[in-house]
């Protein structure tokens, strides 16, 4: 293995990758589905006595993410384990490339495709409260607590597309190693208890045993503390989101994004395809 | 057509009709069975901190859910026409809302103004109605709306206007709070119970509601009001007519006619004011959009104990 890393190689590797997402019909069906669902947030909203931005916003948001979740783990579990499977990863392995630029090629090349699936949807949520604005009466709107297309929408947005790319590295990771099912429950697991960390933290409140609550202490500053991109409701509420946490938080993402994909890149070093 | 491949026009056809059949029995079964009929509502999570934990990152859109089952509870119990009206998940769906959306403001105003509604329109609970509005304070402890809103369930629902001018006094005295406040604590401290300050009150609401619907149920209320001050002033009018005719019984035409009215007295929904022509009663048309209109009689202005 190579320890030089090409950025040229793994740009070209990640528009690969990008290119096999765009062309995947599944991801196709995800994305159309996630505007169909924003849309029908319109009709349901005629259920919340005057509720309707609240409610689009907040499914608009929920869906991006949810969706952003499906892609990030069952399309980012495959993207290691799927060239193992159809033995193709022999010819990748073949080239003049690095097993670190393929790892980094497949993750920068799914966060791409995440991004522009994020942007979309985004693009379509703010379309649809635009429209939902522009159909509202002057006194109607200016009870809302927020703007309908409120700016800070993409700061929510951003920081889902920071949490995604840390699901897709721990995806890539568990697939670097275990069989794709394995991957996806490892993953699902991992991503369920990322939202545990303020529980995990005080743990001691829950158990009496101090050493069960320093494990459980520990576990909250190794595993991904995914609660903190989770900024909808601060949005949706038009409460302050300050600049710093955005800040700091993307930066926790940035360098956890970059264990991931090491120890990614570690485990793949030591594969035997043989 | 391949070998192998099974046509698909043939396919389609019979798959639509076996699906038709299929509806058709079930229609048949439902009618005969009552099988469509849904079951008793059901709270399967009864903790918002365990909902909370199992909604993860979609605590927001579970809080929409409940908010939602919440108004289809109150609507769908409201409407019912038979059977005993029971708001029983009224508010544990709306603790639920608000536990997993502690800011959702709408849920508490809302719900408050729900819960304190008096049987047989609400579940008459202004102890519950408090108890939320309490909990959005402790979410949001600069929240005026919330004082102002448990200042209106002791005025309105509990008559204690005591502690309703209170809570109005406390909610001025927060930063942003609105001007009425102030006035409408004094006023419910001078003058509780009266009309006039009930105006007040609905008028406060209708510039704090920071929905529409609070706004328009503020105004019908305020409608509601306007329709009481005009049957109070046409009361004398007819009495005066009938004492001229000999308590002959009289109609809106013959005052009319006699000049005392202009013209047929409406509402201010536009419906025309129900007269008794033997005694001269006056009261709302059996179908205005403003009934029941409500009781000022002096047992309701007593002092509701709570629970």
């Amino acid at each position: 293995m190579s320890p030089a890393i090409s950025a040229s190689t793994v740009s070209r590797i990640a528009a690969n990758v990008f290119k096999e997402s765009v062309r995947d019909k599944v991801l196709y069906s995800i994305v159309l589905f996630a505007v169909i669902l924003i849309a029908a947030s319109l009709l349901l909203g005629q259920l919340t006595a005057g509720q309707e931005v609240k409610i689009i916003k907040d499914l608009g948001l929920a869906a991006i993410s949810l969706f952003g979740h499906f892609i990030a783990i069952f399309i980012g579990i495959g993207l290691v384990s799927k060239e193992v499977e159809r033995r193709s990863i022999y010819a990748l392995l073949a080239k003049p490339m690095s097993r670190t630029e393929l790892v980094l090629g497949k993750f920068l090349g799914l966060v791409s495709t995440l991004a522009v699936n994020v942007v979309v949807m985004t693009v379509a949520l703010v379309i649809v409260l635009a429209v939902y604005e522009a159909m509202t009466p002057e006194a109607v709107r200016t009870a809302w607590e927020a703007p309908a297309t409120d700016p800070r929408i993409a700061v929510a947005a951003f920081l889902i597309l920071v949490e995604l790319a840390i699901v897709t590295a721990v995806a890539i990771l568990f697939s670097t190693f275990t069989s794709p099912v394995l991957a996806a429950g490892f993953t699902v697991g991992l991503v369920i208890a990322g939202h545990f960390g303020a529980d995990l933290k005080n743990f001691e409140q829950v158990v009496d045993s101090v050493p069960v609550a320093w494990i459980a202490r520990g576990l909250y500053y190794v595993l991904p503390n995914l609660s903190a991109f989770d900024v909808k409701s601060q949005v949706v509420h038009a409460q302050p989101v300050e600049a710093l946490y955005v800040a700091m938080t993307t930066g926790y993402g940035a360098l956890y994004v970059t264990a991931l994909l090491m120890l990614s890149v570690l485990f793949f070093s030591r594969r035997d395809f043989k | 057509m391949t070998p192998g491949r099974l046509p698909a026009v043939p396919f389609l056809f019979a798959a639509g009709v076996i699906m038709a059949v299929a509806i058709v029995l079930q229609v048949k079964r439902d009618r005969a069975y009552g099988t469509d009929v849904p079951a008793t509502q059901v709270l399967y999570v009864q903790s918002p901190e365990v909902a909370r934990r199992m909604a993860l990152s979609f605590d927001m859109v579970a809080a929409d859910v409940y908010w939602i089952r919440a108004l289809q509870h109150f609507g769908g119990t409201r409407r019912a026409t038979s059977g005993e009206k029971n708001y029983e998940l009224l508010y544990p769906l709306l603790d639920m809302a608000t536990g997993l959306d502690p800011y959702f403001n709408i849920a508490y105003r809302f719900g408050a103004i729900f819960l304190s509604q008096s049987k047989p329109d609400g579940p008459g609970r202004p102890d519950l109605a408090e108890k939320l509005l309490l909990k959005g304070l402790k979410a949001s402890p600069t929240k005026w709306e919330y004082m102002h809103d448990i200042g209106f369930v002791h005025y309105w629902a509990r008559h204690d206007y005591k502690t309703a001018a209170e809570w109005f006094e406390r909610g001025s005295r927060l930063p942003g709070a609105a001007w009425f406040l102030k006035p409408l604590a004094a006023v419910t401290l001078a003058e509780g119970g009266e009309r006039s300050t009930s105006r007040l009150l609905f008028q406060s609401l209708a510039e704090s509601g920071d929905s529409d619907w609070v706004r328009k149920d503020a105004a019908r209320r305020l409608r509601q009001l306007d329709a009481m001050d005009a049957m109070d002033s046409l009361r004398p009018l007819v009495a005066q007519h009938r004492a001229r005719v000999g308590g002959a019984p009289v109609t809106w035409p013959d005052l009319v006619r006699a000049g005392a009215l202009r013209d047929v007295p409406t509402d201010p929904d536009g419906f025309i004011f129900a007269l008794e022509p033997s005694t001269g009663e006056v009261q709302l048309a059996p179908k205005s959009t403003l009934r029941p209109l409500p009781d000022e009689s002096p047992s309701r202005r007593r002092p509701v104990p709570r629970p």
